[in-house]
């Protein structure tokens, strides 16, 4: 495996090239090469409809060194295990001899919502990929639509703060969770100002021969309402608030990583949700005093997803 | 060596299959193709091909299996029928679009709702404008013919379009029929060695399949198909005469029947197309000049070769299994289309027949065709509805 | 409205020049333009990993500047630089 040195990542293939249409200070590019940074063996690129995918191939440009392939939104995971199978397929009829790395990338809404069918079955049946869901909490190629990955309070173009609303009203859905359910060898949460673990853990993924699936959060300075500049702050801070804690379950077995490990071992501050959310502009609205009592959910809620997941690591 | 078997359509379609020994299949089970899946998961789990075959969790997935493993350079197969066609529908133009030659099963049976699981084109008239060449079958060898000529059509370097080989629910699908197969051997020298286009999976040679397209190239990617189908029509006729050399079958775009000297003519698709035959056999006896027709090809649609069986005749009447509520039977407007250069249009007629599996009977179609040639027969006619 | 010549077009909208979005600049999306003080750079490579259009130049292990063709002007490295040898300045 390629050792965590910048200076050896840098002789690594450039898998995804500059000239893709990717807002200013989008953390999705910056997570993929770090994902793919993972994987010494060719890959095949597969991404779901979605932000990443209409900036990277756009006709008459590619952004893609490797090959890739897109088909349409709720599919992506179906999309991936199509080549897998086929790459089975015909290195059985000796017609490809090298191993090659399977990935499919998609936003949150194409992960928890749309498509969550066909990557609840790709990973039943245990197709040799690589899941990535680029986490950044809406539907935001179509404009900042609310989705399930969204946090309670959020406002998003379907989910208003107004007079009888507060904005979202529903805690996100734990989709790592769901996967973990799934019994396949590799889940983890990775967040992109962590790179040494955001690598680490793809070598793992890739590594694991089955299907494996990386929740990544994926800061958006357009839909968050954040400075361009502050992308890896952002990432930063969700998982110093434990909004978004990094671990990885091996084969079952849940272990905390990066910051998440040293804030359980007390070697590191639980930063309060409310530096969190007066980050960003899409909570502005929750600093109203009649807001008060969602600050104080979420707050509690993120605690107790933090204190079950710190009783999980302690499972054998 | 050919045998002649006792065979049902769902059968018959997975022993083509057997033959050819595609790379890939994936497939959810619905009526009534569910069959064909079977049969073929126990050639796989017999060691009989060596096909690597996935039982997905949707159509949806199938489909989209399917199409990235033909992008990715495998020779895929796939099958469905009615829901499963309607829920694969998003998938069906981008396969299509991607330009990936897999070849699907269709077992024809009507669209929900009212859910219903018997016989009608309800749901591949649904997929009609997607781009797939479209076969149609009337009995249970043409089942099996168009299952082996499929792959060449539709991976032929002029067309590289997917291919979808339809066959009536029941009727065909689990109707067991006398047929003569085609030696395995030859099957694979005809069906021949797969050659992809572009294969995802030449990983030294990237290339992006399934992109984003603005107006100025949404339009021209389009009208590459059209080009495409135009062809499928040359490629159609020329993989139809090498079959007619291994086997003795004879396929036409456009089957006839006691046209040549008809003064009326009924267009009909599938199995109808044998319950038609009787028909005209009757009308003949009591002295009428009448044939009937069966397009073979529905996509690329055979318009020359329609105009051709039109030509001079008094009437027409073209009998679709299916109806756009509020218009015509989805085929009627098109056999017009196809007459329309025509010195002269003969009388047109369209008659609703069949739908959610009512019953196609020689009597039904007799009197329905009697009125066209007797000048009684309504412009639309909904055969065997009591009101 | 100019379309493409169809038979300019591989069929099936596949694009067989991988990474062809080099040709497309978005260098001139920018507002601000990070610049570098060399001398406070310890090549550290910070700015490389989270730069995400590709645009810090690296040349035999040290950091030689900016691809400005691609550069948005988002500003991370000049944030994530720990010895804040980045500033971003109006163009």
């Amino acid at each position: 495996m390629t050792s965590l040195a910048i200076k050896d990542l840098q002789k690594l293939p450039v898998r995804l090239t500059s000239g893709h249409r990717l807002c200013a200070g989008c953390a999705e590019s910056i997570i993929a090469k770090q994902v793919m940074m993972g994987s010494e063996d060719d890959l095949v690129v597969s991404l779901s409809t979605g932000c990443f995918e209409v900036s990277t191939t756009v006709f008459p440009y590619t952004s893609w060194n490797v090959p890739y392939v897109h088909t349409a939104f709720g599919n992506g995971a179906a999309t991936c295990a199509g080549v897998e199978t086929a790459f089975n397929a015909l290195k059985k009829k000796g017609k490809i001899k090298e191993n090659v790395n399977f990935i499919n990338f998609a936003g949150d809404g194409a992960t928890y919502d749309i498509g969550l069918q066909a990557l609840s079955g790709a990973m039943e049946r245990g197709h040799r990929m690589v899941y990535v869901c680029l986490n950044n909490e809406a539907y935001m190629n179509t404009g900042i639509q609310r989705s399930s990955a969204t946090t309670i309070g959020a406002q998003t173009t379907t989910s208003w703060p107004g007079s009888v609303s507060s904005g979202k009203k529903e805690f996100s859905k734990d989709l790592t969770a769901i996967m973990v359910a799934h019994n396949i060898p590799y889940v983890a949460q990775v967040s992109p100002h962590n790179w040494r673990d955001t690598v680490q853990k793809s070598q793992k993924a890739f590594a694991c021969g089955g299907p494996a699936f990386i929740n990544a959060l994926s800061p958006c300075p357009r839909g968050w309402r954040f400075a361009s500049d502050q992308t890896i702050a952002m990432a930063k801070l969700g998982v110093e608030t434990c909004v978004w804690p990094l671990f990885e379950v091996v084969n079952g077995k849940y272990e905390l990583t990066g910051e998440s490990a040293r804030i359980a071992d007390g070697k590191a501050e639980k930063k309060p949700v409310m530096d969190w959310i007066t980050s960003q502009g899409r909570y502005k609205h929750l600093l109203q005093d009649k807001n008060a009592p969602v600050i104080e959910q979420m707050q509690n809620e993120v605690d107790r997803r933090w204190n079950k997941l710190i009783k999980l690591t302690e499972l054998d | 060596m050919p045998q002649d078997i006792a065979i049902n359509g769902d059968n018959a379609v997975a022993l083509a299959w057997k033959q050819i020994n595609p790379d890939v299949c994936a497939a959810y089970p619905i009526t009534p193709q569910t069959i064909i899946v079977e049969k073929f998961a126990e050639y796989v789990a017999n060691g009989e091909v060596d096909t690597e075959f996935v039982c997905v969790e949707s159509e949806h997935s199938a489909l989209t299996l399917c199409t990235s493993s033909a992008s990715a350079g495998a020779r895929t197969f796939t099958a469905t029928a009615s829901q499963g066609l309607a829920y694969m529908w998003e998938m069906l133009p981008i396969t299509a679009a991607m330009r990936v030659p897999l070849i699907m099963a269709v077992a024809n049976r009507a669209v929900s709702g009212p859910i219903n699981i018997n016989n009608d084109h309800g749901d591949a008239m649904a997929a009609r404008d997607c781009g797939w060449v479209m076969l149609f079958s009337e009995n249970v060898q043409e089942a099996y013919d168009m299952s082996l000529v499929a792959p060449r059509i539709a991976e032929h370097i002029d067309v590289q379009l997917p291919c979808m080989v339809n066959l009536d629910g029941f009727v065909l699908t689990h109707a067991i029929e006398r047929m003569t197969t085609v030696d395995t051997q030859a099957v694979r020298e005809f069906v021949g060695e797969h050659r992809p286009l572009y294969p995802l999976l030449d990983t030294k040679h990237p290339v992006s399949h399934g992109n984003m397209d603005g107006p100025d190239y949404y339009y021209p990617h389009k009208y590459q198909s059209v080009v495409a189908m135009e062809k499928a029509l040359e490629v159609c006729e020329g993989v139809f005469a090498d079959f007619k050399r291994i086997t003795g079958r004879e396929y036409k775009l456009v089957e006839e029947y006691m046209c040549d000297d008809a003064e009326y003519v009924a267009v009909i698709l599938g199995s109808s197309f044998g319950t038609m035959k009787a028909t005209v056999d009757r009308l003949r006896e009591k002295g009428l000049k009448v044939g009937c027709a069966m397009p073979r090809v529905f996509r690329p649609w055979p318009a020359e070769a329609l105009a051709k069986v039109m030509a001079g005749k008094k009437a027409v009447v073209v009998y679709d299994k299916h109806l756009s509520i509020g218009a015509y039977g989805p085929m009627f407007p098109e056999v017009v289309a196809a007459g329309s250069d025509l010195e002269q249009l003969p009388k047109m007629y369209n008659v609703i027949y069949g739908l959610g599996g009512a019953d196609a009977t020689v009597a039904g179609f007799e009197k329905s065709f009697e009125a066209v040639v007797n000048g009684t027969a309504q412009k639309i006619h909904y055969l065997g509805v009591r009101l | 409205m100019v379309m493409a010549s169809i038979s300019d077009l591989v069929v099936g909208g596949r694009i067989i020049k991988p990474g062809n979005s080099e040709q497309f600049n978005t260098g001139d999306w920018r507002t601000y333009v990070p610049v570098v003080d060399q001398d406070k750079c310890i090549d550290c490579g910070q700015c490389w990993i989270y730069c995400p259009d590709n645009s810090v130049v690296f040349r035999e292990g040290h950091m030689s500047g900016f691809k400005l063709t691609h550069c948005k002007g988002c500003g991370i490295c000049s944030k994530v630089c720990p010895r804040d040898a980045i500033v971003m300045k109006e163009e």
